[in-house]
């Protein structure tokens, strides 16, 4: 996948849209259409995990700081949100 | 046994059993089908050939046509030749998974007996069944007696699995017309089978050692592309059927073409079928030409990829071309072989006159006199201007 779908012509695709290589999916980022986003408070936040344990889309990673944080698959489902123990993440509009 | 029968003798049997003769001397590896009148004779005895023992294939018994159509994309994934046989609304309940067996490009070949759609329940012959499938992306043809039924049946794995080609092919027999009657057939031998049809090669297949994605999403960025690759796959598929046809013509004597004519040469007015109806056309324009009428007959074989071109020879010179369908697209102007005939020719400059005729329907009988008393009927209205945009013919009332 070297280059963006929309780049692509009918001639250039594998018979039956097959894909040969594995990992394709990591070029895709399920969470550009997210409408908001979860933000999370530093000062109030234990490391604990929960958020990264409960996500369902893998759409949160660890920091080597310890933290969490969203990343590009995150859907602004806002489960984390629900499930934070200690309330430290919120969810902002995207664009704000 | 097919493996015992020399080639050369003519055998009189069942339709349906010597398409099943034609999926053993295929050596088809995997049958998923399940039974429904009029297709049950073919899959019955391929039942009876691999519990025999004589071909060696796995026989997927399912509880649906659904699952027929799902188990035959699995193996095909899986690399095997496979095989599958339906009719009415066996075709119908494949519906979805159709379009997926054609888009994932897999070399399956089904036989449809054609039949009516319900309702009313009709388990007799029409063409309602696989018009309702027209768009599937599969090839299609028609076949008019056993012994091209027979022929297409081995013809159409070879045409599938041709790595130019590589789509699912349907071989459209008339049910009952076709299907349940003893006709004398040309049947050939293993050994000359096996040399037209060599084992197949899978394009892409489901193997752990080398592993590959099938059936993957599209987003709206590549949807319209891989349709354009599905339909220049389909169209592009014409040269290597031609090519097919030829070479079991050299080997067998019969020669198949997309458009074939029947005494059409100074023909004004022509009558156009696709199947069965054939034979009983010709023998109309036998008895018209007698009569020093200038009639002669079209018969469609290859319905997709449509030859357009074939089409437009095959009329070019007449006045009047009288096209019946045996299906209805209810609430149209015009019913599928009418409206793909009108779109082939409307573009000339210099183009006959095309009336529609609903024929046929349900297993509604069709004689020789039927295609005298419709034609007598399509130059009056041709003369006049025609007064209905198609006319089902024979309807009382």
């Amino acid at each position: 996948m070297s280059k963006s779908w929309d780049q692509w012509t009918w001639q250039e695709i594998e018979i039956g849209g097959v894909l040969t290589e594995p990992g394709s999916a990591r070029a895709y980022n399920t969470g550009d259409w997210r409408s908001s986003r979860p933000m999370w408070d530093k000062k109030r936040c234990i490391k604990c995990g929960i958020c990264w344990t409960v996500c369902p889309e893998a759409g949160i990673s660890e920091e080597p700081d310890g933290y969490f944080d969203m990343n590009t698959y995150c859907k602004g489902c806002g489960i984390c949100v629900k499930e934070c123990v200690t309330g430290c993440i919120s969810m902002v509009l995207e664009g704000e | 046994m097919a493996q015992k029968m020399t080639a050369g003798k003519r055998i009189g049997m069942e339709v349906s059993i010597a398409v099943s003769y034609a999926v053993q001397l295929s050596r088809a590896e995997a049958i998923a089908a399940y039974p429904i009148t009029p297709q049950t004779h073919i899959v019955e005895h391929l039942s009876s050939l691999v519990a025999n023992g004589e071909l060696e294939a796995e026989f997927i018994t399912v509880e649906s046509e659904h699952s027929a159509m799902s188990a035959s994309i699995g193996s095909a994934a899986a690399g095997a030749r496979t095989y599958t046989a339906t009719s009415s609304q066996g075709l119908a309940l494949m519906h979805e998974i159709l379009f997926i067996a054609s888009a994932m490009r897999f070399p399956i070949v089904m036989t449809v007996a054609n039949r009516a759609l319900s309702g009313p329940l009709s388990i007799w012959n029409d063409h309602g069944d696989i018009m309702a499938e027209r768009d599937i992306g599969w090839i299609q043809i028609f076949v008019e007696n056993g012994q091209e039924a027979f022929d297409h049946s081995i013809m159409a794995f070879k045409i599938a699995e041709d790595h130019r080609v590589l789509l699912p092919m349907i071989v459209n027999l008339d049910g009952f017309i076709l299907s349940h009657v003893v006709e004398a057939h040309e049947l050939l031998d293993q050994e000359t089978v096996d040399r037209f049809l060599p084992p197949l090669v899978p394009y892409h297949r489901l193997d752990p050692a080398k592993p590959v994605t099938m059936g993957a999403f599209a987003m709206p960025e590549l949807y319209t592309e891989m349709k354009m690759a599905h339909q220049m796959a389909l169209t592009n598929s014409y040269g290597p059927i031609l090519e097919v046809w030829r070479e079991w013509g050299a080997l067998t004597g019969r020669h198949y073409q997309p458009v074939e004519t029947y005494r059409t040469e100074g023909a004004k007015v022509l009558l156009l079928i696709m199947g069965s109806l054939g034979e009983v056309a010709e023998t109309a324009v036998d008895e018209l030409q007698a009569l020093g009428e200038p009639v002669g007959l079209v018969k469609l074989r290859l319905w997709r990829p449509f030859p357009f071109e074939e089409l437009r020879k095959a009329v070019a010179g007449a006045d009047l071309v009288l096209v019946c369908d045996r299906a209805l697209s209810l609430g149209g102007g015009a019913n599928p072989v009418l409206a793909e005939v009108r779109s082939a020719l409307y573009p000339l400059a210099v183009r006959p006159q095309v009336l529609g005729y609903t024929v046929g329907l349900g297993g509604r009988d069709v004689q020789p006199a039927d295609f005298i008393k419709m034609l007598r009927h399509g130059q009056a209205e041709a003369k006049q201007g025609p007064s209905q945009e198609f006319f089902m013919y024979g309807v009382r009332g």
